[in-house]
């Protein structure tokens, strides 16, 4: 693999990584720490939706975030080329 | 049957089928005995992660804690979930595709440096040591008030238990025990609460249960929770926070990273066959820990719903009789965990968020999930089934732990410092003595807990996030970071996190020695011990690219390993 294959899929992966992080952050810090009082003001069913953040919504949103990341990167992989191991 | 029988019964068949496996499943190679020879499959290998991060304070104590806090228990909630995130898409990956056995292998190889191996070794061993007194002592108290059996008996079972299995098996036995008991534990929590569910509103899942209304009202459960524990004189359930929003974010962001810095679960990662089954199996680890996590918040709200009803009876202005009070309260009366006080001396029982008024003056928060089962009127195989999940949890994340101990002495201090050229055979043997010895000192701890027990998770916790966690991810994501400054890093994490838990808490937890006292106004911008971790690893990064901008630069080599491990 030339350097230039290589800087790229690393470019790629930085900014794949850095978006779902945001996500993370604002799932978790955000909906479910920093604006947890104004969030509270909607409801879904019979939880206040800051808190249904803090106690479902975040955890929920975690798992989604991996299996993203995963089937990203296997596409990066792809694209790339440096997926030398085949499905696995 | 009674109670005692069942309890027996459940608990002797989940320890024999434990024991089968470890037959089963013997460890032949050090591959095996590390990294369980890297076969397994990433959807099995995320449950054994699952199981082996799970601890008794997830199992036993978490929803008690969640019960009585409330909104403020998200913490752990959050805490304990996110850092796989940060495992799965910033650590786990990479480390697989090293490809080696353990964490202090790839920080002394990465840094190119003997010391940064050996003081990534005694993080290691310090986090892990100090976690596994307190899986120890859960099996011991879990045996003991189960099995009516004393504590020294119950945790000399346990031990021997953890050493058939580890000992012989290695990763590879301990792997596929930890499945096995992911099965007793997930059960164990789940069935108790879905009937909880069904009862208090008529859906059987609790996720969802806990966002409904009551049966036959058109209450929802939360608000009606909210409107009874105000009217006892306590905090709004949904809202109440005893944490600043700082401390509540501080306190997040040092289990999430501490998550992901314990060398436990990051050598569990060690053990798939590949880069892309590391990836997914963070996700497969999080999904079987999101099943007990996003029920805990059901089981806290149903427990103290169900606990205030039976004390002081909603719906009605009559308070229950402390002479009639069911066979549960006295049950756990008799522990001493449970405590009723009648003040006024009407022979009613009175509850409340005032001290001069309520009567129940003890109501120990771990007891909740035990209790639960028992307050809902469940029959008894659920609650012998409960003790069987307990032991589960404790046992599988000593043995997780016990086993990076181990891998730690016989690999980086034995063979990587002190005696390169022993033979595979003599390592693998190595190994299995350090297990046993780290079972027998974990046992002695356990048997004769040191004070600080107690404030020792915070400890682990703030010393993975202080230290191993930073100096992983700058190994991965920088191409500059040199020995010098990773080193210093982690000294410079460890160290202003152990002298701020030490200056408040004690010297090693003795509380005469602590010289701030563990006061608010003493801590730094308010931050409380427990949540200290993410500053120790905001110290570890600025300290660690300072150093490293006025030291010789990183070797050719080591730069060759960073681009090599970023590729799968």
């Amino acid at each position: 693999m030339t350097t230039d294959t290589h800087r790229a899929y690393w470019r790629d992966n930085l900014k794949l990584v850095f978006t779902l992080l945001c996500i993370w952050f604002a799932v978790s810090f955000g909906a479910g720490i920093l604006f947890v009082e104004e969030l509270n003001q909607f409801r879904l069913g019979g939880y206040k939706l800051g808190f249904w953040f803090a106690q479902q919504g975040s955890i929920y949103t975690f798992v989604i975030l991996i299996f993203v990341y995963a089937r990203m990167m296997a596409r990066l992989d792809k694209k790339h080329g440096v997926n030398r191991e085949g499905d696995l | 049957m009674s109670l005692q029988l069942l309890t027996y019964l459940i608990v002797g068949a989940t320890f024999a089928l434990y024991i089968g496996i470890a037959i089963w499943a013997r460890a032949g190679s050090t591959s095996e005995f590390y990294v369980a020879g890297g076969h397994i499959n990433p959807v099995a290998n995320g449950m054994a992660t699952a199981a082996d991060w799970m601890s008794a304070a997830s199992f036993i104590s978490m929803a008690g804690m969640i019960a009585f806090l409330g909104y403020g228990g998200s913490i752990f909630l959050m805490g304990w979930t996110g850092g796989f995130v940060l495992l799965a898409m910033c650590l786990a990956p990479y480390l697989r595709k090293y490809g080696k056995f353990t964490v202090p292998e790839f920080i002394g190889e990465r840094y190119y440096s003997r010391t940064a191996r050996i003081v990534a070794v005694i993080c290691l061993i310090v986090a892990s040591v100090t976690y596994v007194i307190g899986q120890m002592k859960g099996i011991g108290v879990a045996f003991s008030r189960f099995l009516e059996v004393d504590y020294s008996t119950g945790l000399l079972t346990g031990m021997l238990i953890v050493f058939v299995y580890a000992v012989m098996g290695g990763m590879k036995g301990i792997t596929y025990t930890q499945i096995a008991q992911y099965c007793v534990l997930i059960f164990a929590y789940t069935v108790p609460v879905v009937f909880i569910s069904l009862q208090l509103t008529g859906n059987p899942l609790p996720q969802i249960g806990l966002g409904s209304t009551l049966v036959g009202q058109d209450t929802y459960l939360l608000d009606k929770l909210d409107q009874i524990v105000v009217d006892l004189g306590f905090d709004q359930y949904t809202t109440s926070a005893k944490l600043s929003t700082l401390n509540m974010f501080a306190y997040t962001l040092s289990l999430m990273i501490g998550t992901a810095g314990l060398p436990h679960v990051i050598i569990r990662f060690f053990t798939v066959p590949s880069v892309k089954a590391a990836r997914s199996s963070a996700g497969w680890a999080l999904v079987f820990i999101a099943i007990l996590y996003t029920t805990a918040p059901a089981v806290g709200a149903m427990a103290r719903f169900n606990l205030i009803d039976t004390v002081s009876p909603i719906d009605s202005s009559e308070q229950l009789a402390y002479d009639e009070r069911p066979q549960w309260f006295k049950n756990w009366e008799t522990t001493g965990l449970l405590k009723h006080e009648d003040k006024n001396g009407d022979g009613l029982i009175q509850y409340s968020a005032d001290t001069d008024t309520n009567e129940m003056v003890r109501v120990d928060r771990d007891i909740m999930v035990l209790a639960n089962p028992e307050i809902a009127g469940l029959p008894n195989w659920v609650i012998a089934l409960i003790a069987a999940g307990g032991l589960a949890a404790a046992l599988s994340t000593a043995a997780g732990l016990l086993l990076a101990i181990s891998s730690a002495i016989s690999h980086d201090l034995l063979k990587g410092v002190f005696k390169p050229d022993i033979t595979e055979k003599q390592e693998l043997n190595a190994s299995r003595v350090a297990m046993a010895v780290a079972i027998v000192g974990a046992g002695y701890l356990g048997l004769n807990p040191p004070d600080f027990a107690a404030g020792t998770v915070a400890l682990a916790f703030g010393l993975a996030a202080s230290s191993l966690f930073p100096a992983l991810m700058m190994g991965i994501f920088s191409l500059r970071m040199n020995s010098a400054g990773a080193i210093a890093g982690m000294v410079a994490g460890l160290g202003v996190t152990l002298l701020y838990v030490f200056q408040h808490k004690g010297i090693m937890f003795v509380a005469s020695t602590s010289f701030l006292g563990d006061m608010q106004p003493n801590w730094f911008l308010g931050i409380e011990p427990n949540a200290f971790g993410a500053v120790g690893a905001l110290v570890n990064f600025m300290v660690a690219v300072i150093v490293c901008r006025f030291t010789q630069p990183i070797t050719e080599q080591a730069k060759q390993l960073v681009l090599t491990i970023r590729t799968p």
